[in-house]
């Protein structure tokens, strides 16, 4: 079927080639063309020598998750020649370096197969292997331009800038284009049934990760001291704040930062010095991934009993334990709810993507100052890793930042007595003091059982009145946090509801299911504590479709947990592969519901 | 436990500092430890430390982990914040809360236990960072508050209460900083405060990483006949290398010393330790040679005392960054970020 901006191009590559600029040069130049487009990557927790994919979804209609099928795939790796072929959707379309013969056995009658011979074209016009090797992988970018119909010029203009300071590199990326684009024109019959032709789909939008997004954000935060433990997937959310903070937090005169950046020698030490910037009255914070989150529990704990503000970014991956790092997954979210022995809960926020990574990462240090508490920012590899088109990140200069309930030195001095603990306003949260303001402030900052006043104690009736406290402060948390994002119609007796990255897949989910006369309300949950919005929402409906990416259900339990919701309502629709969610799941998911009898 | 306030009423002729406070201001709590505990002489010491130093209260911070050194800060200098963080756990919480100000004077107190083995790794990657704090070490060899179970600092052949004697290999705080490159570090006696409260006030005002072990007998669990960390076996084989005098910025030397013997190091708030050596042929400035003399000694069983190495050249943790003078967490939000106008330049890049 002939389409236009709607098609699927999945390169299969060897990690460490070079590929990964070939195929960002790609999605960019579509991107360019103001065609809405979605790149996924799909790489081994490796750096040489293994198989990687990237897919380039062009998706006309805006939609931001990865597509359930494959139309144009480039199989550049040999290795995995057989299992490429096997995915592509019939009809499509199959590219391969025909330098070297393929086996006869690996055909398909229903995928047409394209061979160009990229090796032996760039041996004959590059010298040396790395060269070669790399050059071959910017030749099949020149292919797929000729197949899809890729404006050269946006091209070239990409190459441009991407090398402004080395243009040599311009010619002969170039000229390995060239070679790639000229053989298809000569060979094949250009473009494809499935062609991409500009539109203006990409005014006021950018393509980024979510993990530099979130580093943007905790620079425009005001964050002075980021401590870490390198780990994947979370470990350009550091880079991105380090590089952000060297553009804009150095003096240009004396060479001073206002930043400091600390590699801890593990998670443990790395939010222990979250808490002790915090304690002082810094902004600080930690990305880490789940593996962190298990070292990093017992100061969680601390934090929540002692209530200091901590912004924990975890950008989750693939467990239990190491599993699979490079993959993704949304199942930290109950080991993060409640992470830590004795009674603890914690503030969780969930971005759905890029944007919403830096708006939220703001807004943590303002929950977290607020509600003097961590609060764990729940990102995925899916929004973290991977480059999504996403509106214009906007800064409102004229909100002003949440500090909390700090006094200063002139408050403590009129004060009689500072106690720490005590719930003056009764909304449970007490006032904070910070060192190094007023003598009168000081107070013994402990995470053995204390009174009101902040004194030790192993008196029953007085470690009980301060977490009793601390749950009216929960109460407080549920009321302030980010809203539901929230779509109903009275008419509609069934709910979608998901979290995260589960967002993309579901929206577009419910356009193709409205197609088939099935209408689903829609709740996407931003926070937890779950607020009075999503209990009403579970209450209007006969049944909430939860879709979440893990295999336990983790966020049905939190429902049932934290506001008692009835589980019978409560269907689930769990994906744990590590790949990120697509609206086939969805869809697939609630046909087989309903013809299973429930209602929608 | 109980929490009891001391009273905080002051003799009028009790002596006064600079700031016009006398010893009670610099006090806490009262002390929950068991009678004779070392950990409460060290207490007293940090209190005449503080006070003489004519530190503000509230510019000090008081950090500490778990076990019975680590309820020790709030036993003194009410007037300052104290942080009881998690078991081991101190040095990276203050390492935090230096980072956001630079400005305040952090002491940390732990244990043997706290900073040899649930903490060891912290307190190497203080030391590695030469993070500006004084690191007290109140090591008696032994857990307390689980009733006397051996910890990471006892020697072969010490006797338990009951049971068989230690044959593990002893961890030793001095030696292992040294092998580290920390910058200041002393050993002393709980017993001897006269020796421990300028090798404290020293380590104070040092700019970077001071450690100061003390031998701090547990007298519950450890004070018996056959202990190596016992009052009595430390008093025999306490050996004093080099004593220390602490003198403030402006202040004359007024002790005269013979040469040779006396060897001023100036600090770099200006004021000076004046280190005495009273074994001629230790050099508290060389790594190597103290290293071997301090083995040599401990392998005779003595316990080497006194300010046993200084490096004031070494830059602190903020002056290896670049930071910048004010502390960071005074720094107001809206000059931490280049503004909307900038986010669209910034925007750019991804288009």
């Amino acid at each position: 079927m002939a389409t236009i901006n709607d098609v699927v191009v999945k390169i299969g590559t060897v990690n460490g080639t070079g590929s990964a600029s070939a195929n960002g040069l790609l999605m960019k130049s579509i991107f360019r063309m103001g065609v809405p487009v979605v790149g996924k990557n799909y790489f081994p927790s490796n750096i040489q020598g293994l198989p990687t994919w990237y897919e380039i979804r062009v998706t006309g209609h805006g939609y931001q998750s990865r597509s359930d099928r494959v139309d144009i795939m480039v199989a550049m790796n040999a290795q995995t020649y057989a299992r490429d072929l096997a995915e592509v959707s019939p009809g499509g379309w199959l590219i391969y370096d025909s330098t070297w013969p393929r086996h006869k056995q690996l055909s398909r009658d229903d995928v047409t197969v394209l061979g160009v011979p990229l090796s032996r074209m760039c041996n004959e016009s590059f010298d040396g292997a790395r060269a070669r090797i790399l050059m071959k992988n910017i030749a099949y970018v020149g292919v797929v331009a000729a197949l899809l119909e890729i404006d050269l010029d946006i091209i070239t203009t990409l190459l441009e800038e991407t090398f402004a300071a080395k243009t040599h590199l311009i010619d002969s990326n170039m000229k390995a284009i060239r070679l790639g684009y000229d053989y298809a024109q000569e060979n094949f019959v250009c473009p494809l049934p499935k062609k991409v032709a500009a539109m203006d789909g990409t005014k006021d939008h950018v393509v980024i990760d979510g993990n530099t997004a979130t580093g943007l954000g905790c620079m425009y935060a005001g964050a002075t001291v980021g401590a870490w433990y390198p780990i994947t997937p979370s470990t350009s959310v550091m880079d991105a704040f380090r590089n952000f903070c060297s553009r804009y937090r150095v003096d240009p005169d004396t060479g001073e930062k206002t930043f400091c950046v600390i590699q801890a020698e593990d998670e443990l030490a790395a939010i222990g010095m979250v808490l002790g910037a915090a304690w002082m009255g810094a902004r600080s914070f930690t990305p880490t991934s789940g593996p962190g989150i298990s070292l990093m529990s017992e100061f969680i704990g601390f934090a929540y009993y002692a209530e200091i503000p901590a912004v924990i970014i975890n950008v989750q991956r693939t467990g239990p334990s190491t599993g699979m790092p490079t993959r993704t997954q949304q199942a930290d979210i109950m080991s993060c709810a409640y992470a830590s022995h004795g009674d603890t809960k914690h503030v969780l926020l969930f971005p759905a993507d890029p944007n919403e990574c830096f708006t939220m990462a703001q807004s943590a240090f303002d929950y977290a100052e607020r509600l003097q508490t961590p609060v764990i920012m729940m990102s995925d590899l899916d929004i973290g890793m991977n480059d999504w088109m996403v509106p214009d990140l906007e800064f409102d200069e004229s909100k002003i930042p949440d500090r909390g309930k700090v006094l200063t030195s002139e408050q403590l001095d009129e004060m009689e007595k500072f106690h720490r603990y005590l719930d003056v306003d009764g909304d449970g949260i007490p006032y904070r003091s910070l060192p190094g303001v007023n003598q009168k402030g000081s107070y013994f900052t402990r995470g053995s059982g204390h009174t009101r006043y902040g004194g030790y104690t192993e008196d029953s009736a007085a470690y009980q009145d301060v977490v009793d406290r601390l749950l009216v402060k929960w109460e407080t948390a549920r009321q302030i946090l980010p809203p539901a994002e929230i779509e109903y119609s009275k008419f509609n007796k069934a709910g979608l509801l998901t979290i995260g990255s589960g967002h993309g897949a579901c929206r577009e989910a419910r356009d193709r299911l409205t197609e088939q006369k099935i209408n689903l309300n829609y709740c996407r949950v931003r926070a937890f504590p779950f607020g009075d919005d999503v209990r009403e929402f579970i209450e209007q409906h006969d049944v909430v479709y939860i879709v979440e990416q893990n295999r336990d259900a983790q966020l049905r339990s939190m429902f049932m947990i934290d506001i008692d919701a009835n589980p019978t309502k409560l269907v689930s629709l769990l994906h744990y592969d590590g790949m990120p969610l697509n609206a086939g799941f969805v869809v697939d998911g609630v046909l087989e519901e309903i013809a299973k009898g429930r209602a929608a | 436990m109980s929490y009891i306030a001391k009273p905080k009423v002051a003799h009028p002729k009790m002596p006064r500092n600079k700031l016009g406070l006398t010893a009670r201001d610099y006090e806490g709590v009262v002390s929950t430890l068991c009678a004779g505990c070392g950990h409460d002489s060290v207490t007293a010491a940090i209190v005449e430390a503080v006070f003489e130093l004519d530190i503000e209260p509230h510019m000090l911070a008081k950090m500490s982990g778990i076990g019975c050194s680590s309820k020790t800060p709030a036993y003194f200098v009410s007037g300052a914040h104290g942080f009881n963080s998690v078991h081991g756990r101190m040095p990276s919480v203050t390492t935090g809360a230096n980072a956001a100000n630079r400005d305040l004077m952090y002491i940390g107190v732990s244990g043997d236990g706290d900073s040899l083995s649930i903490g060891a790794g912290q307190f190497m990657h203080a030391i590695r960072r030469n993070l500006n704090m004084c690191y007290i070490i109140e090591n008696n060899g032994v857990y307390g508050l689980t009733k006397g179970q051996f910890s990471a600092s006892a020697d072969i052949g010490s006797k338990p209460k009951k049971g068989e004697p230690n044959q593990q290999e002893p961890i030793d705080p001095v030696s292992t900083a040294i092998a580290l490159g920390a910058t200041y570090i002393a050993r002393s006696f709980s017993g001897d405060r006269e020796h421990l409260v300028p090798l404290i006030q020293g380590a104070l005002r040092h700019d970077g990483f001071a450690l100061v072990d003390v031998i701090s007998p547990c007298v519950t669990f450890n004070d018996h006949v056959g202990s190596t960390k016992s009052y009595a076996h430390t008093r025999e084989f306490y050996h004093r290398v080099v004593d220390a005098d602490f003198v403030p910025p402006a202040e004359e030397i007024k002790v005269k010393y013979a040469q040779g013997e006396a060897m001023p190091v100036e600090l770099h708030d200006g004021s000076k330790i004046v280190l005495r050596k009273i074994e001629e042929q230790y050099d508290p400035t060389s790594r190597a040679t103290a290293f071997q003399y301090l083995r040599d000694r401990f392998n005779q069983g003595e316990i080497t005392t006194g300010l046993l190495y200084i490096d004031e050249s070494r830059k602190e943790m903020h002056e290896i960054m670049g930071n910048t003078q004010t502390p960071l967490c005074q720094l107001p939000l809206d000059s931490l970020h280049p503004g909307s106008g900038e986010l669209k330049k910034i925007l750019d890049q991804y288009r």
